[in-house]
């Protein structure tokens, strides 16, 4: 009796609460289904990676087949290849780009020439912001067999020109290429920020104990820099497997499909170009799956060495 | 150690090079492309033109500007990123404002909902099938409405509109002000910085946008200018040898110089606003880095 009264009040307050912040909760609601609707319905959807999903009896009406398309999927010769290319290509990822921007960022601190520094930093910044079509473009027209400036130079030099984007043989060293090429120098900023970040007096007591300029970064920009790199390294492991549809799909062309396609590509000509719903549906699962597995399992290994962690 | 020992100095003078060096690969391509788009194909094709046009003529550029259908595509891409951009920047700023606001309980509920679509999202043809289902697919308004709020946008808004002054808020609800009010009054002129960056960032998407409208888009009628462009170069798909095999299925339709007056067009808008982006992004970067 007496709880039930403080239950009904509460709800009443409750009800006050709400109308008196009414515009607030209404302002949200938009937001809130555009969320939904985007984002979750789709995430939902994804459950036709375990049926037969056809287009006309719909999700409710498919039949259900388990773990199907995932069994088809790593017999599957091209799967393999594929997804030897996506591993390979995340590696290189990893290895060869990951560090360019924190190499750039140390090195860029080190100018002392205000006009100068800012000259580079607002020229390495900039391919970020061009469209991987556009970047394309560009590659194109530098590596082309008969008008690139490369082979020219190559020529010039006594090589033979070299077809680039059209030899198999060439076509991951594009695609990481281009990838440092664009984000290198815009991934500097966030480096950048922490290195301006950095007490100044820890310096100071280095110069005092004798340490060169050159000593001061290794022992002091570096480990001051790991926290950052930890988090961004942890971020970057979760998308191993996801390079990004675009960055890929500009430069493929016949010639160096073997070598060049990823999940997200064959996701797209297998999926929607030839209308495989739920096989390549089990292919994004995989990868989304993968992707977290990853992040936890790195999440882990950090917290336990380096103490620092993503959650 | 006042004077720096001698080699650090080698390396600073090396550092220099190395850093001139690197940056010139960043701009010369761009520089080539820019060359090449106001040469005569003849001396594109011979290979003569590296970073200053030969034989300099303007019918690249005609050529383009003559196409209706580049300049349909261009249309479509302004009207997409200028409308876009509108809708991008209402729907985030109604879901952030109030997501932002003390007074607004379940905030970090809100804050995990959204989280969640960051750390999973959905394949493609989950997607797809929901675009079909809203009779978006072949609808130019898939350029538009699936994706209006950017979640990191809506985290780097959010953290804004909470570092307003509470203060000014609270007094004008004494004053007896209501919240549109408050939001017209106080809340948008402040923001208007926080608007003009992000705006510019989701502009920059917009224009930029290419996988959207190669899944959702068959009429050529509604393909922005990415796709225009990724079309034509496949048109004449790269220079193939004339010794191998392909070579004889790939025709060649359009010259080289018409390729690169194309980029140059389709990048033009980013390069002009380039400037006021880069006044703005900094900023937003360390806000988001904040966060995260």
């Amino acid at each position: 009796m007496h709880r039930s009264s403080g239950f009904g009040a509460r709800i009443g307050d409750a009800r006050r609460y709400l109308w008196r912040y009414r515009i607030l909760y209404l302002l949200s609601v938009p937001g809130i289904l555009y969320f939904f609707l985007f984002k979750y319905v789709p995430l939902f959807g994804s459950v036709i990676a375990f049926q037969n999903y056809n287009i006309f009896k719909g999700i409710t009406g498919s039949d259900w087949v388990g773990l199907e398309h995932f069994q088809k999927m790593f017999s599957h010769y091209d799967f393999l290849r594929i997804l030897n290319n996506t591993l390979l290509l995340g590696l290189y990822d990893l290895v060869i780009a990951f560090p360019v921007p924190i190499i750039l960022a140390i090195l860029l601190n080190e100018v002392r020439q205000i006009m100068f520094k800012r000259t580079l930093q607002t020229i390495v910044y900039m391919p970020h912001f061009l469209s991987w079509v556009v970047i394309s473009g560009i590659f194109m027209g530098i590596f082309s067999m008969d008008a690139g400036v490369v082979n020219k130079a190559l020529e010039f030099l006594g090589f033979q020109p070299i077809y680039f984007l059209g030899e198999d043989s060439y076509i991951r060293s594009i695609l990481i290429g281009s990838g440092i090429w664009r984000d290198s120098g815009y991934g500097t900023i966030i480096f950048l920020a922490a290195i301006a970040g950095i007490n100044p007096d820890l310096y100071e007591a280095a110069e005092v104990d004798g340490a060169g300029r050159l000593k001061q970064i290794w022992s002091i920009t570096l480990p001051s820099l790991l926290p950052t790199i930890m988090i961004l390294l942890l971020l970057h492991i979760g998308k191993f497997l996801d390079l990004g549809f675009e960055r890929v799909f500009v430069f493929l062309n016949p010639l160096n499909l073997e070598s060049g396609e990823i999940l997200d590509t064959y996701i797209y000509k297998a999926g929607l170009l030839s209308q495989q719903y739920s096989y390549t549906t089990a292919i994004g699962l995989f990868k989304s799956v993968v992707g977290l597995a990853l992040i936890v399992i790195g999440n882990f290994i950090s917290k336990k060495t380096t103490g620092e962690s993503l959650y | 150690m006042r004077t720096p020992s001698l080699r650090y100095r080698i390396f600073r003078i090396g550092n220099l090079v190395f850093l001139t060096l690197l940056t010139l690969t960043m701009i010369l391509p761009f520089i080539n492309v820019l060359a090449q788009s106001l040469s005569s194909s003849e001396a594109i094709m011979g290979g003569e033109v590296s970073f200053w046009p030969v034989a300099f003529t303007w019918i690249n550029y005609e050529y383009v500007f003559g196409d209706a259908s580049f300049w349909r595509a261009f249309a479509v891409s302004v009207g997409v990123t200028l409308l876009g951009t509108l809708v991008n920047l209402a729907a985030t700023a109604s879901l952030a404002y109030p997501v932002s606001r003390p007074e607004y309980k379940g905030r970090s509920v809100i804050v995990m909902f959204v989280l969640v679509t960051v750390v999973f999202s959905a394949p493609l043809i989950p997607n797809f099938i929901l675009m079909k289902e809203l009779h978006l697919v072949n609808n130019p308004l898939v350029l538009i409405v699936p994706g209006a709020i950017n979640a990191f946008n809506f985290f780097v808004m959010r953290s804004f509109f909470a570092q307003l002054p509470g203060e000014l808020i609270d007094a004008a609800r004494i004053d007896g002000c209501g919240e549109f009010g408050i939001i017209w009054r106080i809340v948008i002129p402040l923001s208007k910085p926080a608007m003009a960056s992000l705006g510019i960032f989701y502009a920059v998407g917009h224009w930029n946008a290419y996988s959207t409208a190669l899944y959702y888009l068959n009429d050529p009628a509604w393909w922005p200018i990415q796709v225009t462009l990724k079309k034509l170069f496949e048109s004449d798909d790269i220079s193939v040898d004339p010794g191998s095999a392909v070579y004889s299925t790939l025709a060649h339709t359009s010259p080289e110089g018409i390729k690169m007056a194309t980029i140059i067009i389709a990048t033009l808008p980013i390069i002009i606003i380039y400037p006021f982006l880069q006044r703005h992004f900094v900023k937003g970067i360390m806000v988001g880095s904040v966060k995260s």
